[in-house]
């Protein structure tokens, strides 16, 4: 056993030295490589199909941006230059079956990039647990979340943009936990904020910032923990729970993050 | 034989006005880029079935729901009396279709009866919702003026025409009962009995008056509101089977890719790619400026919207005060094309106003607020997508005119530069292993 804390995953290149290639492309995205909270979402869905026994493998340097928030904010040549890169590496590995740790991710793979070349089995880690889960791959039990008031947010590139939204929902309830639905969820779901490129820019002028809006909806379930599934949403849930000087009571957590800590991963 | 005449004169009057009126319609949609809405027919059909004929996306809100079907389906069911009308206003006979009918006629009339007096009611709960208790959708800013005007009117038409309708049934009945010529004992009148005895003063010729009257009014009326249709939000009556028919069947998520751009990108990453000769063929544009460099379905759903806001009410940018309003884009959408169609009218095809549907009518503020979380198009019960057009014009401001936010203008040069659209290298990809 390796004395630093650091745990080791295979790169493709890695793998594509020693003549191998995973099952699964796991797809971090730059929000799960760079941001500080969303680094520990990546970790956990590591941990996940580590415990699962999967093969799978990460770009590492090789990976690059989508290209979702150039899309969405109308940088068409941004986008396709992106993906015309990242196609081109992906389809230099082979790679047949990606799970992304991101919706905007999921999505943008998922339904833009066949159209420039790039066609793969994508899903969102959500769907990739709930299949481990229901295969018997994955045994997970309530433990210290049963009982525990959960909602979740769904996030727009998961939910109403491609009309996932049971199998959060059907991870969640692996743990036993009171789930209470916002008013606003599934189809309805309010978004969080952050989609369409304003993750990356001011809001523009008006009497308040959806997160609030969000956040305020979700506080009056009363929560234990505000479950999210997507990097951008748990940016903006986090902050308008601290907003309202919450967080000591109220967690907000990925549904990957729910699973390795009941799993004790 | 001069009440068929005039009654003839009348009805190819408001036919052929009607069908101008819509013939220009369909030379402004057809002024969009092309897009294919051709495939999959089968589940096209499907989906004009259950959202526009079968209303499904309507009853998400109960109440509205409800009485937009009463409404709906008393509007269809009662157009077979209208048929009736309309042949006996060409052959001059009254209630043609009663002998061939028998007993079922009288059902069909009575079912008309109950279903005008549901239209009516409909109506009345309709104007009390936009104009007493003020529901929130109904009194935005877009809607001030013109389109606010615009529902009464449709309200109070509809009254006016089911009032009409069972005033001549009331007249007819009493004509009817008292063995007047011409006056064919035919039909039930469950609802329209019950005004007959405010008629007990009238006389025999007086109530062939309030008859005929009744009778001429009410399919004038019908012509009238039928040529006022193609001029109003209305238009949806007929749109929705259409626009419902050629929606997007793609998944929300899925924006398009632009074929132009692929082919510039190419160029770059591959200099051996060489540009295509298209000789005379102009550069097409990036991105949409004004509603000709939209697709054809975005203009149909223009034309299609009938403003009920559902759109904006679910908006989160509009709900948190934002200038954006989904229901302003269609409307803005509508007004500039219908600017266009009348410049071509007047000045022909290549005219140029000088302003464009980008900044003359929507502003940038609105289009930057947008957080394209399809929210406005899973709740359009037609299937309108107002989310397309806010990206093109997005695109045309970023790409044509590099007119964006300076903080998103940050975040392309960091995708450039290294990869990601925040300031990290590449190398440190791998970074996240490091935590525990």
């Amino acid at each position: 056993m390796s004395t630093d804390t650091s745990i080791k995953i295979p790169t493709m290149a890695e793998l594509a030295a020693r003549g191998e290639s995973p099952e699964i492309l796991f797809w971090v995205g730059c929000a799960g490589s760079f941001d500080s909270r969303a680094q520990k979402i990546t970790l956990a869905i590591a941990k996940i199909l580590t415990k699962a026994g999967i093969s799978f493998a990460v770009l590492g340097t090789e990976e690059s941006c989508t290209g979702d928030p150039a899309k969405r904010a109308g940088n068409e040549f941004l986008f396709q230059m992106q993906a015309l890169t990242n196609i081109e590496v992906l389809n230099g590995y082979g790679v047949k079956k990606i799970v992304t740790g991101c919706p905007h991710c999921f999505n943008i793979i998922k339904n833009e990039y066949p159209g420039l070349g790039g066609t793969y089995d994508v899903i969102h880690h959500s769907q990739l647990i709930q299949e481990l889960l229901d295969a018997g791959k994955l045994k997970v039990e309530g433990g210290a979340f049963t009982g525990k008031k959960v909602t979740f947010h769904d996030p727009c590139y998961l939910g109403r943009a491609n009309g996932v939204y049971e199998a959060p929902r059907k991870v969640i309830e692996k743990l036993d936990v009171a789930m209470s639905e916002m008013k606003r969820s599934r189809a309805n779901g309010l978004c969080c904020g952050a989609g369409g490129a304003q993750m990356f820019k001011e809001p523009e002028k008006g009497s308040k910032d959806i997160n609030i809006e969000r956040t305020e909806e979700a506080l009056q379930t009363q929560p234990e923990i505000v479950a999210v599934g997507c990097p951008f949403c748990m940016t903006m849930m986090t902050d308008g729970i601290k907003n309202f000087e919450k967080e000591e009571s109220v967690k907000v957590m990925d549904i990957a993050e729910l699973i390795a800590s009941a799993g004790e991963l | 034989m001069i009440s068929s005449i005039v009654f003839i004169l009348i009805l190819a009057a408001g036919v052929w006005f009607f069908s101008k009126s819509v013939s220009k319609i369909i030379r402004n949609i057809k002024l969009g880029r092309d897009v294919n809405r051709s495939d999959q027919p089968l589940l096209r059909w499907k989906t004009m079935a259950m959202v526009a004929l079968g209303q499904s996306k309507m009853i998400t809100r109960p109440v509205a729901g409800f009485f937009h079907i009463v409404i709906y389906v008393g509007f269809i069911i009662i157009n077979i009396e209208v048929l009736e009308i309309v042949v006996d206003g060409i052959l001059g006979t009254h209630r043609i279709f009663a002998p061939f009918l028998g007993s079922f006629y009288d059902f069909l009339i009575g079912s008309f009866e109950f279903l005008a007096f549901a239209v009516l009611f409909g109506c009345v709960i309709f104007l009390i919702r936009r104009n007493i208790i003020r529901i929130k959708r109904f009194t935005s800013p877009e809607l001030k003026g013109w389109p606010i005007s615009d529902a009464n009117i449709i309200l109070i038409s509809e009254i006016i025409l089911m009032t009409l309708f069972l005033l001549m049934n009331a007249s007819d009945q009493v004509l009817q009962a008292n063995g007047v010529e011409h006056y064919v004992k035919a039909g039930a009148y469950p609802v329209s009995s019950l005004i007959v005895p405010l008629l007990s003063n009238l006389g025999t010729e007086q109530l062939i008056l309030l008859e005929r009257s009744a009778w001429w009014i009410h399919i004038i009326g019908i012509l009238l509101f039928l040529n006022y249709v193609p001029y109003s939000k209305h238009f949806h009556i007929f749109l929705a089977f259409p626009n419902t028919y050629y929606s997007n069947l793609e998944p929300k998520g899925q924006f398009t890719n632009l074929p132009s751009v692929t082919r510039e990108v190419k160029m770059m990453l591959d200099p051996s790619i060489s540009a295509p000769e298209e000789a005379g063929q102009e550069p097409v544009r990036f991105g949409a400026k004004d509603v000709r460099d939209l697709t054809w379905k975005n203009l149909m759903d223009a034309y299609s919207c009938t403003e009920c806001g559902r759109c904006t009410s679910v908006c989160p940018a509009n709900i948190t005060g934002k200038a954006l309003s989904p229901r302003k884009i269609m409307m803005d959408t509508r007004d500039r094309l219908e600017i266009v169609g009348k410049n071509i009218d007047k000045h022909g095809k290549d005219h140029d106003d000088g302003s464009s549907l980008l900044y003359g009518h929507i502003k940038e503020e609105e289009l930057w607020a947008c957080t394209t979380c399809n929210a406005c198009v899973e709740a359009c019960p037609v299937n309108i997508d107002p989310l397309s057009i806010i990206i093109d014009l997005r695109r045309f401001m970023v790409m044509e005119e590099s007119k964006s936010p300076t903080e998103l203008n940050g975040m392309f040069t960091r995708i450039e530069n290294n990869g990601a659209p925040w300031q990290f290298s590449p190398t440190d990809r791998l970074k996240w292993t490091e935590q525990e």
